[in-house]
């Protein structure tokens, strides 16, 4: 077989820095062979071994008394729910692959994270993606680019979600000119397991035979992980074959192959072939099993007898899985793969040496520690730019806007809009658990086999996070817990998707290191585990870095049905309360950058002694029975939070609008600060005219800042009074352009 | 005992709910059915899942009507077994010519995913007598290829020997246009054979038997088949 000679060109090429060739060389006690060298390169690429970010991990707190695999031991984290039964889950990001081909780069995230869920033995639940595009509106050539992206990313996920038959029940889209050029998929998955189902990556007991299971291997997305890994430039297009292509029915195969498998006893190990395939998912197991691989690439099904080793070793082809069987149950897998029509072959054994040996027939082409590979990457401890907080937000320089066209503009936005269009292209419903479906502060989902109701967000203002990460990180966070509460839910445990630029870029890395600390701070405020979450760097175009966006995945537990609660108003006559207070920080708010195109000012500041007592008093009254709709104030302030309140459930149905008096009193605000302030610890309640009385007594009890601002009306007509001033939208209006805004604009 | 088959082919995915709603009604012994099962002499009801049968790559249906259990399928069809097709089971049972005309890609060319509202246009049925008609039921569909199409003398025998067991309709139960998700011809939703034994509909009946999920609607449908098979 003839390879190419290591030339410091071809080292260059595959993105090794010279230090780290030494270290090579130091490792192997001689020059690496191409398969080597390419192995090294995908596994030391920041997407397998996090090698920018790791030390920065470490701060996120990962323990607690329900963590039952910790985050970075396995490929997702599992979580115990009671009587028995645990929940595994992740998110991670096909944020490069989406970028140049938009369809297959959204399916096959969908399928990585699922594999991911299955490995660890658990049936996966549902999906939620976290999604980024450019702007879309528009007749500019990148607003048609945008609109095809964000088609593309849907259609991707809607393809292969809905042929697996797993629900995607929630998640979140913004449009930012930031993402022009590199939009972020963040892909989300939670599984349901027995505790005693849980399944490792381990490479467990010498001389086990290793299985190869599922498609075949092609040259499709050949070093994908290395790919992502880099900036996307013009010529990123040319990295077209480094996309891997999905197929949904195949992954639902192996899907249920796997978990009869595992249900069988027989296994010993299991791992899906993910980034960096072959390679990874072997020297992996070893490396966790503390044993050593041995695997002959010329038994690995192929879609081509002519790939080569280097090719078989880095391609990126799905629906693989490396599963270690117990010795002597060869037959139990034969079984099952050929009743699931999946190919499946023996392609070695594990071995007692801790090395990672690769032949081709008789010869070898690798032979590495495991170990080295699998967590020997150099570690960086990249250089942060000093940081100054942005400037306060001078009021004087911002004119006060007609507040009652600004609600319209604001609802007009498609970050704010109506996600519709987009959620009902995904079948949000399959598998009949789907209580509280997209559309409410969080999705709430029926594990019917554990009978337990979990609610699950995902969350991040990058606008905050680009003004200050720091402070942006931690009010995702904020957001996600009181996304919980409003839904009637105890957050359980945190999933991380931290989408920053290049780390080598000082002002990049500042951002990075700061949003970590903000998201340790807020975890360990809340006392949330992080059980794991994915790192994605160098998101940059020709424009820059995007805006730093961490997205924080949370997952919380309702004790009760009767607990579940939405944020649509229910009936004419409740009282409306604001929880928290009024608020005046407009630095970083969707009014600013809407209304007055600024993205500038200090983003709102998170109390998070305050918060926990706020969402605590929060949960405390649903649970007593007397909350009836609970909303979060978020992007667009107390009166976007209002208005949706007013929409109906049913969101095509236009009948069931509702109506809102409120009364503000006489603040001294400007009415622009009072309806648009993004001030964070603020959740807008309605509650039955009966139960005021004992509302109020406990809140007062509670010395915690409310305020019952009025009533919901039959009108369809949102009233606002301040300062004595009264302002007013026809229900109906507000939710034609919320509900219009996003379809209007995708027709171009 | 009612004795009901869910058969499961590569790809379904609506195996394990259709299970449930079934099983959620007593007097009913439901059992998953692999699709190299050869016989279903041992059932009295049949149910063909929604899913994507191998993925459904090419035509909706168009290889899983080749399945070994479909010649199972087709023999309990003539013996006048109870045959209910959802969604993907009902592209089955078209390409497998137990149902006439064919369902093609959303007009719109997306998939959709909603409540719909449906006329009960028929309730002279095995499927549909504990419903009224002119009932409106609330059932979800799910689906990118549910757009009905026949030709016209095909939808002229189905309207003359009232086939057409549901339509899509407005809130107000009209037939409109804008009330079908998919732009099927006249609004179908759902249809039976001239016999009235095989019946196949795109929208979800098994989504809609648990107050919990929005609507209890889909309950109508199953009892129907129960009450009339345990009359049997």
């Amino acid at each position: 077989m003839n390879t190419p000679p290591i030339t410091p060109a071809l080292i260059a090429k595959h993105g090794l820095s010279s230090d780290e060739y030494q270290k090579i060389l130091t490792i192997l006690g001689r020059e690496p062979s191409y398969e080597e060298l390419g192995v090294f390169s995908v596994m030391w690429s920041e997407h397998c071994s996090y090698k920018n970010s790791r030390p920065l991990l470490r701060q996120f707190p990962t323990t607690g008394k329900n963590v039952l695999v910790k985050a970075g031991e396995e490929n997702a984290g599992v979580l115990d729910i009671g009587n028995g039964w645990a929940v595994a889950f992740k998110i991670e990001s096909h944020n490069h692959p989406s970028a140049i081909e938009p369809f297959q780069g959204a399916a096959t995230g969908v399928g990585g994270i699922i594999r991911d869920i299955f490995t660890m033995g658990a049936r996966p639940a549902f999906l939620l993606d976290s999604l980024r595009f450019g702007s879309i509106e528009g007749d500019t050539l990148a607003a048609r680019a945008n609109r095809r992206l964000f088609a593309g990313v849907v259609a991707g996920i809607s393809h292969y979600g809905n042929c697996m038959g797993v629900p995607t029940i929630g998640g979140e889209v913004y449009f930012d000119k930031s993402y022009e050029g590199n939009p972020l998929v963040n892909a989300f998955c939670l599984g349901v397991l027995r505790h005693e189902q849980i399944a490792r990556g381990a490479a467990k007991g010498i001389g086990n035979p290793i299985f190869y299971v599922g498609a075949e291997t092609g040259r499709d997305g050949l070093a994908g992980a290395a790919f992502a890994s880099r900036e996307l430039t013009e010529e990123s297009k040319a990295d077209r074959p480094a996309v891997q292509v999905g197929d949904p029915f195949r992954e639902k195969l192996l899907l249920e192959a796997c978990l009869e498998l595992l249900e069988s006893g027989c296994v010993a190990g299991i791992q899906d072939m993910g980034a960096a395939g072959l390679t990874c998912s072997t020297c992996e197991t070893a490396s966790r099993g503390g044993t050593g691989v041995e695997v002959d690439l010329n038994l690995v099904p192929k879609r081509s007898n002519d790939l080569t080793p280097y090719e078989l070793l880095l391609s990126e082809s799905q629906e693989r899985m490396l599963v270690i069987v117990q010795k002597g149950e060869e037959a139990t897998v034969q079984k099952i793969f050929e009743k699931w029509e999946l190919p499946y072959a023996l392609i070695g054994h594990v071995t007692d040496d801790g090395k990672m040996r690769i032949r081709a027939g008789s010869t070898v082409v690798v032979d590495v520690p495991a170990r080295a590979l699998a967590d020997e990457a150099p570690l960086y401890e990249r250089e942060a730019a000093p940081w100054t907080a942005p400037a306060l937000l001078d009021l004087k320089t911002v004119p006060v806007a007609d507040v009652i066209m600004a609600l319209h503009q604001l609802f007009a936005h498609p970050s704010i809009a109506s996600k519709q269009w987009a959620w009902r292209q995904y079948d949000y419903m399959v598998q009949t658990g789907t209580v509280v479906p997209p559309g409410s502060d969080a999705a709430v989902f029926h594990l019917r086999e554990a009978d337990k109701f979990l609610a699950a967000t995902t969350d991040c203002n990058a606008i905050y996070c680009h003004l200050d990460p720091r402070e942006g990180a931690k009010a995702a966070v904020a957001e996600a817990t009181r996304n919980l509460a409003c839904s009637g839910a105890m957050p359980l445990g945190v999933t991380d998707n931290l989408n920053f630029g290049n780390p080598y870029k000082p002002e990049n890395f500042f951002q990075l290191r700061a949003a970590v600390e903000g998201i340790s701070e807020g975890c360990r405020a809340f006392d949330i585990p992080v059980t794991g979450g994915n790192v994605s760097l160098y998101n940059e175009s020709q424009h820059g870095a995007i805006d730093p966006t961490p997205t924080i995945a949370m997952v919380g537990i309702i004790e009760k049905k009767e607990q579940i609660t939405t944020q649509h108003f229910k009936n004419p006559g409740d009282v409306i309360y604001l929880l928290g207070e009024l608020g005046e920080e407009l630095g970083g708010s969707h009014y600013l950058l809407v209304v007055h195109q600024r993205k500038e000012g200090l983003p709102p500041r998170v109390d998070f002694a305050k918060e926990k007592a706020l969402q605590n008093q929060l949960l405390s009254l649903i649970k007593s029975g007397l909350v009836q709709s609970a909303h979060d104030c978020s992007e667009g302030g107390l009166a976007v939070a209002l208005a949706e309140s007013c929409f109906a459930r049913a969101q095509q149905d236009s009948k069931a609008l509702l109506g809102a008096t409120i009364d503000l009193g006489t603040t001294g605000l400007r009415p622009d600060v009072a309806l648009f302030n993004e001030s964070q610890g603020r959740i807008l309640f309605s509650a039955r005219p009966e139960n005021a009385t004992a509302i109020e007594a406990t809140l007062q009890a509670a010395k915690l800042p409310f305020q019952r601002l009025g009533i919901v009306t039959t009108a369809e007509e949102i009233v606002i009074q301040l300062n004595g001033e009264k302002y007013q939208w026809m229900t109906r209006n507000l939710h034609h352009t919320w509900s219009t805004a996003i379809p209007h604009m995708m027709q171009g | 005992m009612i004795r009901c088959a869910v058969l499961q082919f590569p790809g379904s995915n609506c195996d394990q709910d259709a299970l449930i709603a079934i099983r959620s009604f007593s007097g009913v012994a439901a059992e998953l059915v692999w699709h190299q099962t050869t016989s279903l002499e041992a059932f009295d009801l049949i149910i063909l899942p929604g899913g994507f049968s191998y993925g459904d790559y090419l035509r909706s249906g168009a290889i899983a009507c080749f399945s070994p259990v479909m010649q199972a399928v087709k023999k309990a069809a003539q013996q006048g077994k109870i045959i209910l097709g959802i969604c993907n089971g009902f592209q089955i049972l078209c390409e497998a010519h137990l149902l006439p005309g064919t369902l093609i890609r959303n007009r719109n060319l997306l998939f959709r995913c909603e409540e719909t509202i449906l006329r009960l246009e028929n309730n002279v049925t095995p499927f549909t007598q504990a419903c009224e008609k002119g009932q409106l039921l609330r059932l979800p569909i799910a689906h990118g290829e549910g757009c009905y199409v026949a030709q016209p003398d095909v939808l002229q025998e189905l309207n003359n020997n009232n086939q057409i067991l549901l339509r899509y309709a407005t809130a107000e139960g009209e037939i409109t246009k804008a009330a079908s998700p998919n732009g099927s011809l006249e609004n179908i939703a759902g249809i039976c054979n001239r016999e009235k034994n095989i019946f196949g509909l795109m929208p979800h009946p098994e989504r809609a038997c648990e107050a919990l999920l929005g609507s209890t609607d889909g309950r109508f449908l199953f009892h129907s088949l129960i009450t009339s098979l345990s009359k049997k």
